[in-house]
């Protein structure tokens, strides 16, 4: 610290203003070598789509008769909400739609990364006693917070930067309206991460204050939404929304840098509003008393089953209620999709050779890629679940179950079983509820039958991810994480794949690839029998490894 | 090994807890490298050792969590790896670290404990929160260290079994809750509940063992009731005398003599084998003693040399040296160590 090199007169006073802050400049390294993948992560996937975006739009959004047909989407309330405030409509280019739609989404995804950093880094780390460590060494009471927010700033700058010279490098963009638009979005979604960090001030437990931090990004993107609903390009409402304060410097529409400082603005007031409160909670303490419970467990607590289902019932409840919510308003856009697609076609012939002459198969062929984003929802869902079991054997939660008189099959089958019925419950909620939205919006070319055969026919496919992270808990726990290689691998192969010619093996190793195509080809039950095959057999070598196996110990 | 406990109850059934020559490794870890280890019925047996020496490990093997490189453990009689289940409706465990469900509350992760095992008992959880002194309506990921101990001692206590095995159950409770367990381990002991209870805080172990096994790189190196061990412990004394001191610091068996000026002679102190203790008395008793003092041996010093040696220094145990005493702690059993200090006094006898 510069204190050190002060003379001493000077210095005592100076560190006792500067004392809260040292250590900043390790933790900071520290943190970034902690998180160096991480990051990395991020930062690559979040360029990847910018990229990905630009180019998809400039390669479908040749033509201004294409471009037309979606700003007209952008007007219906449905592409005001899952888009952006509608403006620049009139000459929709790939930077006004990046703009206009992208925005809402790069928010989110910097969102969740910046309140993801702050709670990883604060309150978590309070929670598991690693930081006591930390601060009993010499680094001052706020160091750790302020070191979160450094790296959070760096890595969203890193990302900007990235971004911008993306849009402009593959989209061909102005220069000042790419930056205003990632810089814009970094701040904007920073504003999320300083909520994050006077959260964590208040409540007492990471997972709480994570939960709160993206409740409060829920209530921004609905006022937003309904503040854009009352007027076409944002009312007083939408100003309210940190969202807004992205979206209204209009990049490459008119640009203008004042909302900026909105986001500046607010990420400083809250960032002193986290230091006041910060300075009167004690360490590992919070704000907010946490309220008695019962003393005796419930009658229905008993046993392994019950345990592992009141573990999961939360996560499956607010997964059903995003997921149902998300499909459902995807359902209503098909038909606004199917019209666009159908205009795009007639006026380009490319575009036809890509997807096929007859306009109605290529709504259907825009729904089955829905549904396979849902399915992979699913999958995504199922390998969460089926690494709880590793958690709770890590955590050492498991070793106290494992001295009482359960057998370590019957406690692994109850992880099993819940996991797998609530991926079950969760894809037959995300399939009807796509239904639901699309008979709602007047799409009802496909029937319920048809549904309930896409949920049947893609339940052995997701019991195929459970039955790999098993089959890995059970021989090789620290590999778990391979089974969210699949799920990537099945998404990209699934979004990309039809553009390349790949070899056939390719597409087989996804287990979405054997799934019958039921909205427009036969159901074949073959494929289904073999992903049945897969998944227990896989689940059944997981059994008899975990068997095998030492326990993990703390 | 050398015995452990009365043997006369145990015809017929096997001892609740029997170890033979029992190896774990990871990989190039020897855990535990050929322990030997048994806990009569009714018996409570105290398991030491510094850190990282394989108690937990050992623990870990008799709980079924672990499966044994090679050698032999049996609980009862039967296989802990294979009869885990039948075996653990007759134990109940305390781990040094107790992780809860953080969402439920303490009372909750006690019932839940407890109707795993079959046979809730409310008197008995109400009687034993009160003992000691938990709050059971605050959600686990609320509690203090100290009181996620004692939830896993409530849900242990909570079911009567013939095996308590208790990890350091007391890491983390204050002095007055650690003697609620004492008298718990007490009580249960006179039921008749068999206990391996592995512990850093020697008080404990001096309150509440029968027995005792010193734990060392994976084996077992001193194993006997707490008098036999105590036996072959050093007394350290201080003397001031008129005469030269030299002659007691040549003894055999007299250990780390240090001497300073006093205004009535020389002021000696050291430490002394207490089998060599006659010896000293008799040259003391020549150079015209002004004062004497003879601090009884503690517990503390027996497990401090056992904790403290390294292992090569355990190794070498046939060198006549003594500046630092290797006696007792060389043998891997009592008779041993015993059998060292015997030819120590013999040679000083010799000597003079
Ligand atoms: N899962 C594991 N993988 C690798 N090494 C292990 C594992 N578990 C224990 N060990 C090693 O085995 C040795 C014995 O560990 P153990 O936990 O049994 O010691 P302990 O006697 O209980 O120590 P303490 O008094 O600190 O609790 C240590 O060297 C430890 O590092
Ligand atoms: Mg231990």
């Amino acid at each position: 610290m510069s204190t050190a090199v002060a003379p001493p007169a000077v210095r005592s006073a100076e560190q006792a203003r500067g004392a809260t802050l040292t250590g900043t400049g390790s933790l900071v390294r520290f943190m970034l070598r902690q998180d160096r993948v991480r990051l990395t992560v991020w930062a690559v996937s979040v360029v990847f789509f910018y990229t990905y975006f630009t180019f998809a739009l400039n390669l479908f959004f040749d033509d201004t008769a294409a471009m037309q047909g979606r700003a007209a989407l952008m007007e219906t309330p449905v592409g005001i909400v899952m888009g952006g405030p509608g403006y620049g409509l009139d000459d929709y280019s790939t930077g006004v739609a990046m703009s206009n739609e992208g925005i809402t989404w790069m928010v989110l995804a910097l969102a969740i990364l910046s309140i993801l950093h702050v709670v990883r880094h604060t309150r978590a780390e309070e929670e598991s006693n690693r930081s006591e460590l930390v601060r009993a060494a010499v680094v001052g009471r706020h160091a750790p917070a302020v070191a979160a927010v450094v790296t959070l700033v760096l890595a969203q700058a890193v990302i900007a930067v990235l971004s911008a010279g993306a849009l402009v490098a593959v989209g061909d963009l102005a220069v000042a309206d790419s930056f205003a638009l990632t810089v814009g979005s970094g701040l904007s979604a920073m504003v999320f991460g300083a909520v994050a960090l006077v959260v964590c001030q208040v409540v007492g437990h990471a997972r709480t204050a994570t939960g709160a931090s993206l409740a409060v990004f829920a209530v921004a993107f609905v006022v937003r939404a309904v503040g854009d609903i009352r007027e076409l390009g944002g009312s007083t409402l939408s100003w309210f929304s940190p969202i807004a304060w992205a979206q209204q410097m209009r990049a490459f529409v008119d640009l203008r840098w004042w909302p900026i400082a909105l986001s500046v603005l607010a990420i400083a007031v809250l960032l002193v509003v986290a230091a006041l409160l910060a300075s009167r909670r004690d360490f590992g303490g919070s704000l907010v008393e946490t309220r008695a419970g019962r003393a005796d467990a419930g009658p229905a607590l008993r046993g392994p089953l019950a345990m592992a289902w009141l573990q999961q019932r939360w996560a499956l409840l607010w997964s059903c209620l995003g997921l149902g919510l998300m499909w459902f308003a995807s359902g209503t856009m098909l038909p606004g999709i199917g019209d666009m697609i159908g205009d795009m076609v007639v006026d380009n012939p490319m575009l036809a050779q890509l997807f096929g002459a007859d306009p109605s198969q290529l709504a259907v062929g825009f729904l089955s890629v829905l549904v396979l984003y849902g399915a992979v929802c699913c999958a995504a869902y199922a390998v969460v679940m089926a690494q709880r079991p590793k958690a709770e054997e890590s955590s050492g939660r498991a070793e106290v179950v494992f001295s009482h008189p359960v057998s370590r099959h019957r406690w692994l089958g109850a992880q099993a079983a819940v996991a797998g019925v609530g991926t079950a419950v969760l894809l037959a909620v995300s399939v009807y509820a796509l239904w639901g939205g699309a008979v709602i919006a007047g799409w009802g070319d496909q029937t319920f039958t048809d549904y309930s055969v896409v949920v049947w026919t893609y339940l052995p496919a997701l019991a195929v991810f459970l039955g790999l992270v098993l089959a890995l808990y059970g021989w090789a726990p620290r590999l778990t994480g391979i089974g969210w290689a699949l799920v990537a691998y099945t998404f990209v192969v699934g979004m990309f794949g039809q553009v390349f010619d790949l070899p056939d093996w390719v597409y087989r190793v996804s287990p979405f690839d054997w799934v019958p195509e039921v909205f427009s080809g036969e159901p074949y039950a073959g494929d289904v029998a073999v992903l049945w095959a897969v998944a227990v057999g896989l689940g059944v070598l997981g059994f008899v490894g975990f068997r095998r196996r030492d326990l993990a110990t703390g | 090994m050398t015995s452990t406990a009365p043997t006369g109850t145990r015809s017929a059934d096997a001892p609740p807890i029997e170890i033979h020559d029992l190896h774990k490794h990871f990989g190039p870890t020897r855990a535990l490298d050929g322990l030997d280890l048994t806990v009569a019925e009714g018996e409570v047996a105290g398991f030491l050792g510094p850190n990282g020496s394989g108690k937990s490990t050992t623990i870990r093997v008799l709980l079924g969590l672990l499966r044994a490189t090679s050698g032999e453990a049996r609980l009862f009689g039967a296989d802990p790896w294979r009869d885990a289940v039948d075996l653990h409706r007759r134990l109940a465990y305390v781990p040094g670290d107790v992780t809860l469900w953080p969402h439920l509350t303490g009372g909750e992760a006690i019932d839940f404990l407890s109707r795993l095992r079959g046979k809730p008992d409310p008197r008995r959880k109400k009687d034993l929160l009160e003992a000691f002194e938990l709050d059971p309506t605050k959600k686990a990921r609320t509690y203090s260290k100290g009181n996620r101990q004692k939830v896993a001692l409530v849900a242990a206590f909570a079911t009567e079994v013939p095996l308590l095995i208790l990890d350091e159950p007391t890491a983390g409770l204050d002095p007055l809750m650690e003697a609620v367990f004492t008298e718990h381990v007490r009580h249960a002991a006179a039921q008749g509940t068999s206990v391996l209870l592995s512990s850093h805080i020697l008080s404990e172990v001096e309150k509440v063992c029968d027995t005792v096994t010193i734990i060392r790189a994976g084996r077992a190196v001193e194993s006997g009731t707490l008098d036999e061990l105590r036996h072959l412990t050093r007394s350290s004394v201080t003397a001031v005398v008129e005469g030269d001191p030299a002659a007691v610091a040549r003894i055999d068996g007299v250990h780390d003599a240090v001497t300073a000026g006093d205004p009535e002679g020389t002021r000696l102190t050291f430490d002394v084998d207490n089998t060599a203790m006659g010896a000293v008395l008799t040259t003391l008793s020549g150079l015209g003693v002004r004062s004497f003092t003879a601090a009884p041996p503690s517990l503390e010093e027996l497990f401090l040399r056992h904790y403290g040696d390294d292992v090569s220094d355990v190794g070498a145990s046939g060198d006549g040296d003594a500046a630092d005493g290797a006696g007792s702690r060389s043998g891997t059993g009592s008779g041993r160590g015993a059998g060292r200090h015997a030819a120590a006094t013999t040679s000083e006898a010799g000597a003079r």
